[in-house]
């Protein structure tokens, strides 16, 4: 668990194996809200947020509850109510503590319990077999991958929404063929450090 | 719902989960790298969808508003599970081939939508029709991206024996993915419309 080896998951995590570009996962976020700028922003922090201590709190249930009682045909369940709830407890905590930065997530917070990406790298965390701090790294590079991704995309579709764009392309397909190019642009990262 | 026939209707075409609501594309993308993979996911997420809905639908009554979500995530994890372990059980080159995403199938925005939209207010037929419906929307747009990007991009049809000598191998890459279902919601699009203006003249 040296540090380079916790370096390469995270930057494979956000370039190399991008979960947006690369894994379609998050996808209904990704282009539900990235219409602007800000909200990309509010929406790639919380996402962040979310999945670094999704990760964490699913890893420690899966290997000191299921796993010990031999229950790990529940982890579906379970993962997605710890997640749910998870969500819940940060809203009411940041309501609370900090309430500049519960204003800024807004209402991405309760939309992320939707977001596969969160529940995706809960359970690839479990296939992979990864440490709690290994786990941890994975996911704060998965988190900054979809940052990433969503911003970069942001930008080109907030220019072609003033483009001249047919009328049958306009919206969703458009933006489906921005990501095409994305993803082929990603996918040149592959090899990327040896890894 | 008025009209039965429309709740299964409306699912396939008018309503088409994925074409015209624009929800539940995770799957879709990552999973159509060829017809029977898309084919098997589509079938998983239609069972998962119609019982969640029928079973919905049935303790409608007694689930209280506040808690709905967690329930119903509660009974599609439920569904879900057993698909995962029946797949797992008989056919391993499939759940293989669709991995990660089975068990994804609990946040698919379809299911827990319908579930709330649909299910947690209509009658029991209703929602089975319903569910019907958009279950096999969504398996007929998975299935023809699957065939698609399969013929194009592999030079097969449901493994098929390879009649295009040199296929675009990007078509099974993710950019594949993403140009293929801009291109259909494109052409949906351009049918919507010219079937709207036809209809106003």
């Amino acid at each position: 668990m040296s540090i380079t080896n916790l370096f390469g998951i995270l930057i494979s995590a956000m370039l190399i194996n991008n979960i947006v570009l690369i894994y379609f996962l998050g996808l209904c976020a990704f282009f539900g809200v990235s219409t602007k700028m800000k909200t990309s922003l509010g929406m790639g922090f919380a996402v962040i947020f979310v999945m670094v201590m999704a990760t964490a709190a699913t890893w420690l249930i899966y290997h000191f509850v299921l796993v010990p009682l031999e229950l790990t045909f529940l982890r579906t369940a379970s993962f997605v109510l710890v997640i749910a709830s998870l969500v819940q407890l940060v809203e009411i905590f940041l309501k609370k503590t900090s309430p500049g930065l519960y204003k800024a997530l807004g209402i991405y917070l309760a939309l992320i319990t939707t977001n596969c990406a969160i529940l995706a790298v809960a359970f690839l965390n479990i296939d992979y077999s990864y440490g709690l701090l290994e786990g941890v790294f994975y996911a704060l590079g998965t988190g900054l991958g979809f940052t990433l991704a969503i911003i970069l995309f942001a930008g080109i579709r907030e220019r072609v929404a003033l483009a001249p764009v047919p009328d049958s392309l306009k919206g969703f397909p458009i933006a489906f063929f921005i990501a095409s190019l994305m993803s082929l642009a990603f996918l040149g990262f592959k090899g990327l450090l040896g890894l | 719902m008025n009209n039965h026939a429309q709740c299964f209707s409306d699912g396939i075409f008018k309503q088409n989960p994925v074409l015209v609501l624009m929800i539940g594309l995770c799957p879709l993308l990552a999973v159509s790298t060829s017809a029977i993979n898309g084919l098997g996911m589509g079938l998983a997420a239609s069972f998962v969808l119609i019982c969640s809905n029928l079973v919905v639908s049935a303790v409608r009554k007694f689930i209280p508003e506040g808690i709905r979500i967690p329930i119903f995530i509660i009974i599609i994890s439920t569904f879900v599970t057993i698909v995962d372990l029946v797949m797992n059980a008989y056919f391993p080159p499939l759940h293989k081939a669709l991995g990660v995403f089975v068990p994804l199938i609990v946040v698919n925005c379809i299911i827990l939508g319908r579930a709330e939209a649909f299910a947690y207010r209509n009658s029991v037929l209703d929602s089975l029709l319903d569910g019907l419906g958009m279950g096999l929307g969504f398996t007929l747009v998975i299935t023809l991206i699957g065939a698609i990007r399969e013929l194009f991009g592999n030079g097969t049809i449901f493994n098929s024996p390879r009649f295009i000598e040199k296929p675009a191998l990007l078509m099974i890459f993710p950019p594949g993915g993403f140009i293929t279902i801009g291109f259909l919601m494109g052409l949906y699009f351009l049918y919507t419309s010219y079937a709207r203006s036809k209809a106003k003249k």
